[in-house]
């Protein structure tokens, strides 16, 4: 396609034909649109530039309509959505910075690459606003366990996310994987990063002021990833694997050495305006740094560090070559600048300078001259957005606990539950990162959010990435407040205030108004747990078109939230330690097994209403909680998620090595349902006998249901006369299981 | 006392064990950058973590050629005191400071996790606030930690008692099950012959800290207060 | 001219990943695959005449940095442009 684009070029000058527009993916209506806006007949260049700023990753054409349904203002927001990342203030003129982004195309067609890329991709979003990325978190689902791609792609996405986050030398504390068959042909590889920085110290795009230098550093560009932007909006066919070759190469050393040259110029006064080159490269990087500032560019494309020959203005406006960042400067300091990046090894070049012209000026010697010639407004705002039809998902019936199976034991139900794909131990993934560099890690993967110590504080950033697809997939406006809500469940569990969320919104094809149903149904229902969590949305990004064949992914709005801590000695985490503490279950438990796992694993069935989050009930339960926490009258606590009570024990008493005795369940729900529903809203304390009944009171003054279910100790888990199981078997069938599935070759 | 961490392009555990080392010596370390070509006159040096040069071509093989390294090695055979942690060890078996080379770990994956670790030797400069088989628990964090020498040089590292410290189980028992990476005898760590120079595979600067899980680590920095100056 | 040069392991050196080529290979059902062992190859492009002199400098490119002498072994051609 592309080197078809470039030889009609060169032989015939200019021959858009309508195939050629329909290869660049717009519309007959899109392209006369783009006919209006410049008044001619583009260059092939010019059509590539449109192509890709129009496409759905960069324009948000499908999404915008209702993107701007999610709450994304508070006081603790410093800059929203719009900019490369989100930033929220931490106090003390500290700043974090953060954002989720989805890699899910290129990781399904290279996962090692693809993986690496998304990784080293959403790094540069933080740190060029001038933050030093501090965590990366990650959430994957892969395909069913029995599919034939499963394993290579869990391999390759696990390596490539190690190796690239573990060689920049940030930890990479954790993050949640899925198996669903429902991935088979579209994995999703959604990567977050969060930075840190100093309040009066944050860098925007927003190139303002004319006759600045415009500055080209990182990598030389290559050929890499040409129409990677337009790939990562079709859907995939037959041909995907001929799509190979636009894959990019990561270099996380080049990218050490970028974080450091930059935050190293950015410790002076010398940057006007920064923005990292990601999906269609130097062109939207140019576009929107020019449209913000309120500017014209001209680039000089002889100027660009280039690592291939002969390359051509089409193919260096669009190339997705990773590592390279584009910035303004102050005048006059392009010399200190130089020997900032010069010290590091890397390139630098000046391509260019901001004009009153309004427009991007895009010249190449070798190609006659000017190129390009578009306006950039018009370029940045023009597209097209999209209210696309769509239909209501109809939730399902709510499923009665007494229709569905009973266990042989619960407590073998338990151990099947947790040597499941679904609850397994995820330590093969996680040891293979590197989640202890920078040596502020408090809270290791594997609990409910993981914490990293802000440096030189003993504040805490807690860290947690949520979405269950299953209550997704069977009502779309639940699930999407149910993720949000698990997030700030989570985040809560640890003591943390929860301060704000960065989303990953991956989906099918937009133009199918079922998947346009469930879009808007996870936007409402997401747009109503933010608001009354006071849990803004910051950043985020939108991922469309994942599908294959006509088989749609399950709606997955992944959410990755932060909240902080003023002492990371007052955080709680998960395990059972010591014996004689009383468990206390804070929430109402409800029974509720529609869409859990029990229904998965033991009842091989997927039916029923998701569980539904009653957000005022939500907030009382999370305000006491951390209240308690923060008093120390807790010494563990663990939300209850996936799996229910029993397996949020069962987590509980593995991280701590330390057994549990539980009560016999005596109310009036079948007691599989009790142990192992999925309910809203709910914790699990271990309490310190002389705090039980201080606990209890304060849970009946607020009219939130709280129940002894047990007391810690020993080294298995019983329920009292059904004999019980050890630690160890437990320990083994949720550790067993990852690793033997992927060491099998 | 004055000590030096080397920074090389892409190290990552610099700013890590320079936190270590001010917390346990009481004075921050000078940081010295790859390029230069004099060394300050240092108490003590310290090869850091990370991926210098990306762990390309051989991991540490392009670091053992930094332009200061020159100065590095002749302070070293002087007998000032090196200590490679991680990369640091990789680098320091490329010069050929220390025996050995580390390979790719036998699982094939990158490696992080708290191991525990068998002190195998208690007077030296490193290891003297452990007492003689203690057993510490350290963090690894690699993808070539695995140690390998040939028979000669092997049967030379444990005849000479260089051995440093031995991946083991929570008693101390030395086995196949207790080594994370497959070095051969278990091995973490190793001396150079007068036991001014040690490089190990685990990071004792990520558990110097209680609020990060554990201060096993802490011994090997204060060992060096008491006897470096 | 252009240098190809090979770095191959020592005989009697663990080779974890040749190992494991071997147990994929087998996986796969190509039989009689008795060993496999990986290495690197180089290409150097130099701008040098004398292949004479050439060949003196890959050797010491390959001692000093290409390979590791404890574990590897080398070995090049050199090639006329």
């Amino acid at each position: 396609m592309t080197e078809a684009a470039i030889d009609i070029e060169k032989e015939t000058g200019s021959a858009i034909t309508p195939e050629l527009v329909a290869e660049h993916g717009l519309t007959t209506d899109e392209y006369d649109r783009l006919l209006e806006i410049i008044g001619r007949e583009p260059s092939v260049t010019e059509l590539g530039i449109f192509s890709v700023m129009w496409s759905e990753h960069c324009s948000y054409k499908s999404s915008r309509f209702w993107l701007k349904k999610l709450p994304t203002t508070g006081p603790q927001v410093i800059c929203g959505p719009g900019e490369n990342a989100g930033v929220v203030d931490l106090g003390d003129g500290d700043a974090a910075i953060f954002k989720m982004e989805s890699h899910n195309h290129p990781s399904y067609i290279e996962p090692y690459q693809g993986a690496a890329t998304g990784v080293g991709g959403i790094m540069r979003d933080v740190f060029t606003m001038g933050a030093r990325p501090i965590a990366n978190m990650n959430a994957l689902r892969f395909g069913s366990p029995d599919h034939p791609k499963t394993r290579h792609l869990v391999s390759g996405v696990v390596a490539g996310i190690g190796g690239y986050g573990n060689c920049i030398g940030v930890p990479t504390v954790g993050g949640e994987t899925n198996f669903d068959a429902r991935y088979n042909g579209n994995i999703l590889v959604n990567a977050m990063c969060v930075g840190l920085a100093k309040t009066d110290n944050i860098f925007y795009s927003a190139a303002k002021g004319v006759g600045l230098p415009v500055v080209y550093v990182g990598s030389k560009t290559g050929r890499d990833g040409i129409h990677g932007a337009t790939m990562a909006s079709a859907e995939f066919d037959d041909d995907t694997d001929e799509k190979r070759p636009t894959v990019q190469v990561g270099d996380p050393f080049t990218e050490k050495l970028l974080v450091e040259a930059c935050l190293e110029l950015m410790a002076t006064d010398m940057i006007i305006a920064i923005q990292d080159m990601g999906a269609a490269g130097l062109t939207s990087s140019s576009v929107e740094m020019a449209d913000k500032g309120g500017v014209g560019f001209n680039l000089d494309l002889d100027k660009v560090p280039q690592r291939e020959a002969n390359m051509t203005a089409y193919e260096m406006m669009l190339s997705e070559s990773q590592e390279r960042m584009l910035m303004v400067l102050r005048p006059g300091t392009e010399q200190a600048a130089e020997e900032i990046f010069r010290k590091w090894d890397l390139d630098f070049a000046i391509v260019g300078e901001t004009t009153d012209s309004g427009r991007l000026i895009v010249s190449h010697s070798s190609e006659g001259g000017v190129v390009a010639d578009l306006p950039v407004a018009k370029l940045a705002d023009s597209a097209p957005v999209y209210e696309r039809p769509w239909v209501k998902t109809t939730p399902p019936e709510t499923l009665d606990p007494k229709d569905v199976k009973t266990p042989d034991s619960l407590l073998g139900a338990l151990a099947q539950m947790m040597g499941s794909p679904h609850l397994c131990s995820r330590r093969w993934i996680w040891e293979q990162y590197d989640h202890m560099v920078m040596a502020d890690t408090v809270a290791r993967p594997g609990g409910d959010a993981a914490m990293v110590r802000v440096h030189g504080t003993n504040k805490g950033l807690a860290i947690s990435c949520d979405v269950t697809p299953r209550y997704t997939q069977a009502d779309p406006y639940e699930g999407g407040k149910q993720a949000v809500t698990e997030c700030w469940r989570n985040l809560t569990a640890t003591g943390a205030k929860p301060l704000a969320i960065t989303d990953c919104l991956n989906f099918g094809n937009p133009e199918r108004p079922e998947i346009m149903g469930q879009f808007v149904g996870a936007i409402e229902g997401m747009a109503e747990a933010i608001s009354a969590l006071d849990f803004p949305v910051v950043s985020g990004n939108v991922s469309l078109y994942n599908e294959t064949q006509g088989e749609a992914i399950p709606p997955t709005p992944a959410i990755g939230g932060i909240g902080l801590i003023d002492d990371v000695a007052k955080r709680a985490n998960i395990a059972l330690t010591g014996s004689g503490d009383r468990l206390i279950v804070i929430g109402a438990n409800k029974g509720h097994l529609g869409q859990s796992i029990y229904l998965d694993v033991i009842a091989e069935d997927a039916k029923g209403a998701p569980p539904r989050v009653n957000l005022a009930d939500e907030i009382k339960a999370g305000n006491m909680v951390r209240s308690l926490i923060h008093a120390g009258k807790v010494r563990a606590v663990h939300d209850v998620s996936d799996g229910g009570l029993l397996v949020a024990i069962a987590e509980m008493a593995l991280a701590g090595g330390t057994g549990a005795h539980l009560n016999v369940y005596e109310g009036d729900l079948p007691a599989h349902a009790f142990w192992f529903g999925e309910d809203q809203g709910r914790y699990v304390l271990a309490v310190p006998m002389q705090n039980v009944d201080s606990i209890l009171d304060q849970a009946r003054a607020l009219a939130l249901p709280a129940l002894k279910v047990g007391r810690t100790g020993g080294d298995k888990l019983s329920i009292e006369e059904s004999g019980g199981i050890a630690l160890s078997e437990l320990r083994e069938a949720h550790e067993g299981w990852l690793p033997n599935y992927m060491e099998i070759s | 006392m004055k000590t030096s961490v080397i920074v090389f392009p892409g190290s990552n555990c610099d700013r890590d064990v320079a936190v270590s080392l001010e917390q346990s010596l009481g004075t921050a370390p000078d940081m010295v950058w790859h390029g230069m070509t004099d060394m300050p006159s240092s108490d003590l040096i310290v090869l850091p973590g990370g991926f210098s040069y990306g762990d390309y071509l051989r991991c540490g093989a392009m670091a053992a050629h930094s332009p200061i390294m020159r100065d590095v090695v002749k302070m070293a055979r002087d007998g000032v005191p090196v200590l490679g942690i991680c990369n640091g060890f990789q680098i320091l078996t490329e010069t050929g400071l220390l025996p050995g080379v580390l390979i790719r770990n036998n699982s094939l994956h990158f490696i992080c996790r708290d191991v525990s670790l068998r002190v195998e030797r208690n007077d030296t400069l490193f290891a003297n606030r452990y007492e003689m088989r203690e057993v510490i628990k350290v963090p690894i964090a690699h993808h070539d930690g695995n140690y390998f020498a040939d028979d000669d040089t092997l049967a030379r590292v444990e005849g000479e008692g260089r051995v440093a410290f031995r991946y083991c189980g929570a008693e101390g028992q030395i086995d196949d099950q207790s080594n994370p990476n497959g070095s051969l005898n278990n091995i973490a760590g190793v001396y150079n012959d007068t036991g001014r120079i040690l490089g190990l595979m685990p990071h004792p600067e990520r558990l110097s800290d209680p609020a990060l899980g554990g201060i096993d680590g802490k011994g090997m920095f204060e060992s060096l207060l008491q006897t470096v100056h | 001219m252009k240098a190809r040069i090979k770095v191959t392991l020592k005989t009697g050196v663990l080779d974890p990943q040749g190992k494991a080529i071997k147990n994929a290979l087998g996986a796969l059902g190509f039989e009689g695959v008795e060993d496999v062992r990986q290495g690197k190859f180089i290409e150097v492009e130099l701008d040098q005449s004398d292949p004479e002199a050439a060949k003196t400098e890959v050797d010491r490119m390959c001692r000093d940095l290409l390979a590791n002498m404890v574990i590897e072994d080398y070995d090049f051609e050199i090639e006329a442009a």
